[in-house]
């Protein structure tokens, strides 16, 4: 509109009021789940711990944003050693061979 | 049963020190107890504001540190006897102040005061967060500008967050109030209007104090505005918020010096 009305600045205060919605939209999100990763990763890390050994390292937990949803992936490979609690630390090699994923994907 | 009010913001230089003295002495001239506390320590300047800044002797984290017994640091306003300010110190240390002393002291105050007004530093650090921390309710001070807004929705979020009302899974109650509002350049659209502030932050609107030399006389002054000149329109427009803050249904009228015309054209009802 603004070519066919030359004339008529845009007002500052819609111009404010459009930045600060478009960045508060964005650093809420990022507030909101700046603990939500960690927090995940232990939580989840702890869970399967109780039933299988898992190397700390092999669980990775991220989140994709979309505009319509995100999608949170969590990743957790587990060794294939049926009795895992007795697997002692150089049978390292034997792991990765199964590995688990979770998506789940949630609302934005 | 006393309620702890936080006076905060995130940005400096909004109203903070304006508020808490002006909503105190608002809340004193109805006869109800106030003690109004300043948490900036380093920098105090609620003294200054309210005309007490020779009679600090001992200071908050005197009575935190128990050097000396909260009645011997409160001071009382010489206009108002139901009004009390617990000056901060000006040490340079800010961990002077500790969780363990701010929340014996806000306890005392609880048992003696019907209202502890505490007054925010500026910032999201430390300071902020302890003059928070025992609040039940929450004044956020808010001028129509952007970084203003933006800071105040960053405070918003450490309320619900960092404050034990927070702590205890309950709902943190929230005020805004909007300072420094031009009316005439908010009506032009060169300043961000009160529905664009409330849609932004989604808080219930406790009050908007125009922009006003009267803020200024006052602090010049010494004396919370509503104290100096009760009739102006900043010191109408912080009783009303009082009221509303003691649960009071005031209909938000924009208090105005001039004919009454500002107030039909941007009356509105309380939120």
């Amino acid at each position: 509109m603004s070519w066919f009305m030359p004339f008529r600045r845009r007002k500052s205060a819609s111009v404010a009021r459009e930045r600060l919605q478009i960045l508060l939209t964005h650093e809420r999100g990022a507030d909101n789940h700046s603990d939500l990763i960690p927090l995940l990763r232990e939580e989840v890390l702890a869970a399967v711990a109780k039933y299988v050994t898992v190397d700390v390292d092999k669980v990775q937990v991220k989140i994709d944003r979309g505009k319509e949803i995100s999608l949170l992936e969590i990743d957790i490979e587990i060794p294939c050693d049926p009795e895992p609690s007795r697997m002692k630390r150089r049978d390292r090699a034997s792991r990765a061979a199964r590995s688990q994923r979770l998506a789940v994907s949630s609302a934005h | 049963m006393a309620q702890v009010v936080v006076v905060t913001s995130g940005k400096g230089g909004v109203g903070k020190t304006t508020t808490s003295a002006a909503l105190g002495a608002a809340l004193a001239q109805t006869g109800e107890r106030v003690a109004v506390v300043d948490f900036d320590v380093g920098l105090r300047n609620l003294d200054l504001v309210m005309g007490a800044e020779r009679r600090v002797v001992y200071d908050l984290i005197y009575v935190t540190q128990g050097t000396v017994k909260l009645s011997q640091a409160l001071i009382r306003d010489k206009r108002l006897e139901t009004l009390y300010l617990l000056a901060a110190s000006q040490t340079r240390d800010k961990d002077a102040l500790t969780d363990e002393g701010v929340a014996k002291v806000i306890g005392e105050l609880r048992e003696t005061f019907d209202w502890v007004i505490c007054d925010s530093p500026a910032g999201i650090e430390r300071g902020s967060t302890l003059a928070m921390r025992h609040a039940d309710v929450a004044v956020v001070v808010t001028n129509p500008e952007v970084s203003s807004v933006r800071d105040s929705d960053r405070i918003i979020g450490l309320l619900d967050a960092k404050t034990d009302k927070a702590a205890r899974g309950e709902h943190m109650d929230k005020h805004l109030l909007i300072t420094r509002y031009n009316p005439v350049r908010a009506g032009r659209g060169d300043m961000l209007n009160v529905d664009d502030v409330i849609d932004i932050l989604s808080l219930p609107l406790l009050g908007i104090i125009p922009e006003s030399d009267e803020v200024l006389r006052a602090s010049n002054l010494g004396s919370p505005v509503t104290i100096n000149n009760p009739k102006s329109a900043p010191a109408r427009a912080y009783s009303d918020a009082a009221r509303r803050l003691m649960g009071e249904d005031i209909p938000m009228d924009f208090p105005t010096d001039r004919s009454g015309l500002f107030s039909k054209l941007f009356g509105r009802k309380a939120a």
